[in-house]
């Protein structure tokens, strides 16, 4: 899937995390995640993220992660919405998002 | 008999929120409703649908009942919000503002063909209609026969008192609604649950109305908030003397089959068919909500 424009998805409240995806300068794939539970977490959101990432076949592009503690399952969503968002991508394919 | 299942609360969550769908099956409700209808601004439908979509998908929702009130299928949201809802296993998925049968017809078909798609058992999503115009009202009886996968039929009471232009009140605006919404699910031997309370603060109005659909016959109610869940409950939990006569009833009714006996009674009264029935559900609530305070 290819990043075409800036976008995010999910908010800062406590229990989500905000999602910023935009072409990265490179062409090459960065992720950046903070949070509050980054040393207890960080490697688990970072695994979830990187692992959504590849089913999406995001190969470039900056996605920034700001954390507030989301269950994986809200981690998978807003990446997921983030980069469906920034592909322009409307055609949903329920099996790679699964 | 096979008891029925307990639907006396149906938590309203906005599946837009992370917070709410990190903790709303902690408070225990009998049905956990995501809603990406109302409660989901337009610019965040996409957003929400992949939320439900994952919620569904952990273990944590899999001891809940769960049902998707997906947006109406006139609108472009409609169609992907059922695809992502049968798919990520919803039990049951709502469809607002029903006006007739075939509003219903359309969307069992759409369900049958997403289960085959995606190798769901057929037959295995259930419908819940929910009733939002004088329209809906009057057509109840045909909506709640619609279909085999229908489990209940919901009155919503803030768009029906627009219809009808008026406002909520004491409950009388909604009298015939209500009854006519009730009579329409027991003929089609389905469940019935009554409207939102939206006051949070009115704790005595919330008790007032919930005593009053449990006396109409309802099943239980629709809720906006987890605050809401032990008030309900306890309406619809028995009192003491009911939980004892319902034992007594059971005993006799054992006694009677054990004896060989056609004809039930305790205290010189015949017990039939219904009213075992009755001590039964009686039973079963006051082993779920326990003995009302």
């Amino acid at each position: 899937m290819e990043i075409v424009q800036a976008a995010m998805a999910g908010t800062l409240e406590s229990s989500d995390l905000l999602v910023k995806v935009s072409p990265h300068d490179e062409g090459r794939l960065e992720l950046v995640v903070s949070s509050q539970v980054m040393r207890q977490f960080g490697g688990q959101i970072r695994r979830v993220a990187l692992e959504t990432l590849a089913r999406l076949e995001v190969e470039a592009g900056l996605v920034v992660i700001e954390d507030k503690g989301a269950l994986d399952c809200a981690i998978r969503a807003r990446i997921q919405a983030a980069v469906l968002r920034a592909a322009r991508c409307q055609e949903l394919d329920w099996r790679v998002l699964a | 008999m096979t008891l029925c299942t307990l639907r006396r609360s149906m938590l309203f969550l906005p599946a837009s929120s992370a917070a709410m769908l990190s903790t709303a099956f902690v408070h225990r409700p009998d049905s956990i409703m995501f809603d990406l209808e109302d409660a989901v601004a337009l610019r965040e439908k996409d957003s929400a649908r992949l939320m439900m979509f994952h919620a569904l998908r952990n273990p944590v929702y899999r001891e809940l009942e769960t049902v998707v009130r997906i947006n109406p299928l006139a609108t472009p949201f409609g169609l992907p919000d059922l695809e992502a809802a049968v798919r990520a296993g919803a039990d049951v998925i709502r469809l607002p503002k029903t006006d007739t049968a075939a509003d219903l017809l359309e969307l069992e078909a759409q369900v049958e063909r997403i289960e085959m798609v995606c190798g769901r058992p057929r037959g295995s999503t259930r419908l819940m209609a929910a009733i939002e115009s004088a329209s809906g009202v009057v057509n109840a009886v045909a909506i709640a026969m619609a279909s085999p996968r229908l489990m209940g039929i919901a009155l919503a009471g803030f768009d029906y008192v627009v219809d009808m232009q008026t406002e909520r009140g004491d409950g009388t605006e909604l009298f015939y609604a209500r009854c006519a919404v009730l009579h329409a699910a027991r003929a089609a031997k389905i469940d019935a649950f009554d409207v939102v309370f939206g006051d949070l603060d009115d704790e005595a109005g919330f008790i007032r109305e919930a005593e009053l659909a449990r006396r109409l016959g309802f099943n239980g109610k629709s809720l906006i908030n987890p605050r809401q869940i032990e008030l309900l409950h306890n309406v619809y939990a028995p009192t003491a003397a009911e939980a004892a006569h319902a034992g007594k009833v059971l005993a006799a009714a054992d006694a009677a089959e054990r004896d060989g006996l056609g004809v039930v009674s305790l205290n010189g009264k015949m017990i039939d068919a219904p009213i075992i029935n009755r001590a039964r559900r009686v039973l079963q609530l006051a082993a779920t909500s326990g003995i009302r305070r």
